[in-house]
């Protein structure tokens, strides 16, 4: 830090923005300046907070979400804050998000939220604007743009006409590989939004962009897809250097397309397998990810994990995944600008993945 | 010598008459083909419901972590399974599933929801080569 001021004392001592004023100019400047000031945020996603009925819930689950919470309060230096990835309850029940919350507030350090499809199918998203935050926003922090997605939503069929009651809608939305399912979107009116929050960003400022599910499309029988993503990328294109942040897929996975750089997170309840493991139909994981090993089913905690993502020098990304019963991997750019696994993407110095328990 | 020749035109027209008529016993007819197949998959049809359903008593089912059931290597069974010290079938397996992360009580071996899981995951696995013992 500058000036001798610790940045963990601005930022209590601030309540960042609101008292700025009463702060000195020069430190102002240091936290929103050009994004050469290196800091860090936490990224926890997936937690599936199950209610079993009244005060009983799913065991497994909240102690996944319970040791994250812990290990981001250990961490030093504090992350700036937290960003939760989306999926914070499995069947978007007021308990279920209440209980989250409860466990969530535990953090020593402020959270930024992403909704999720498992949040949201129940009441459209009703009890999370009260309670979290709202479906879709943007700020600043020290020199870069976060924009907040909600990428989840999909066509006004599916969501208001085919399903006789809301707990079924719900239902339906929370399994994997149903047939009735419907691709995810982020749909025209926040697209627009988007759009004209993002003509107030000079292009030079870095990106980062947070949604629930991939902004491209990797399998759509299992929805690690979103139909419009070509809108959306079509309005990042024009900024040097874009992240986006997402979880949904409780998986090691990552890309780029042209300017963008994609990262996922691990959930904190249960793994993912890849959709090439599914052997019946064609499915496409892009060709820079380096596979976790498979989750070891006899480890309660294994193939979950967090993230910790570094910006250093502004939109230089250095994604730390921290899987709880795995090596831990980094993921930066490359030379060339793609994201690459620092240790294993040379396929010689690969870790034979562990194929079958 | 004429015997011989007689018996190597018999060997001859035996093997002749192979060819031409490929008559097996027990031939299924395509009915019989239909039935069974149907029978099967009205037992595959039964286990991917149960697969999708809460097992046990924490409301979890097989398919939050198996979406297609995918992930559970049915063609590597019978194989020696870690933390039951002893080559298993895929049925252990998925009683192990049952017991711990769908906290509930495992099911008999021949159990008819057993053979319904089974189905469906063999289904769901169908053309992979098999590789039984494989890690």
């Amino acid at each position: 830090m500058t000036n001798g001021i610790n940045r963990r004392t601005f930022l209590k001592g601030a309540g960042v923005l609101a008292a700025s004023a009463a702060l000195p100019v020069g430190l102002v400047e240091i936290a929103f300046g050009k994004g050469n000031e290196s800091f860090t945020f936490a990224y926890i996603s997936d937690s599936h907070i199950t209610q079993i009925n009244d005060t009983q819930f799913v065991r497994n689950f909240d102690r996944g979400l319970q040791k994250a919470v812990l290990e981001v309060n250990f961490m030093d230096p504090q992350p700036d804050f937290v960003i939760f990835g989306g999926d914070l309850a499995q069947l978007g029940k007021k308990a279920e998000i209440d209980h989250g919350l409860a466990i969530m507030k535990d953090l020593t350090v402020p959270v930024k939220w992403v909704i999720g499809e498992h949040d949201y199918y129940l009441d459209l998203g009703k009890y999370w604007q009260e309670k979290v935050s709202p479906l879709y926003y943007s700020f600043d922090h020290k020199g870069v743009h976060f924009v907040v997605l909600n990428s989840i939503l999909t066509h006004d069929d599916w969501t208001h006409k085919r399903w006789p009651t809301p707990e079924e809608r719900m239902r339906q939305m929370a399994r994997l590989d149903n047939p009735e399912g419907s691709p995810f979107m982020v749909k025209d009116e926040q697209i627009a939004w988007l759009k004209s929050d993002l003509a107030k960003v000079k292009k030079d400022t870095p990106l980062v962009v947070l949604s629930h599910s991939p902004l491209y499309k990797v399998f759509k029988e299992w929805n690690f897809w979103t139909d419009d993503a070509e809108k959306v990328q079509a309005l990042l294109k024009p900024f040097k250097k874009v992240q986006v942040l997402h979880g949904h897929v409780h998986q090691v996975l990552y890309n780029r397309i042209g300017n963008i750089s994609f990262n996922a997170f691990m959930a904190t309840a249960w793994p993912w397998p890849y959709p090439v493991s599914y052997s019946q139909l064609k499915n496409k994981v892009p060709d820079m990810t380096v596979f976790m090993s498979r989750a070891d089913p006899f480890k309660e905690r294994d193939g979950t994990g967090w993230g910790k993502i570094d910006l250093a020098d502004g939109p230089k990304v250095v994604h730390h995944y921290e899987l709880w019963e795995n090596s831990p991997r980094t993921v930066e750019n490359n030379p060339k600008g793609n994201p690459a696994d620092t240790k294993y993407q040379d396929p010689k110095k690969r870790i034979p993945s562990q194929e079958h328990y | 010598m004429l015997k011989i020749v007689c018996s190597v035109a018999a060997v001859v027209v035996a093997a002749i008459a192979l060819v031409i008529s490929p008559a097996r016993a027990d031939e299924f007819t395509k009915e019989d083909l239909k039935k069974w197949d149907a029978a099967f998959q009205t037992v595959a049809k039964e286990g991917e419901k149960l697969f999708h359903s809460a097992l046990g008593k924490n409301s979890v089912s097989c398919d939050m972590c198996h979406p297609h059931a995918s992930n559970n290597h049915p063609e590597t069974y019978p194989k020696f399974q870690k933390q039951l010290g002893k080559v298993v079938g895929l049925r252990e397996m998925i009683n192990w599933c049952i017991q711990n992360p769908l906290e509930g009580v495992p099911l008999a071996l021949d159990d008819p929801k057993m053979y319904a899981l089974e189905a469906y995951i063999y289904w769901e696995r169908r053309g992979v080569k098999l590789a039984p013992g494989k890690h």
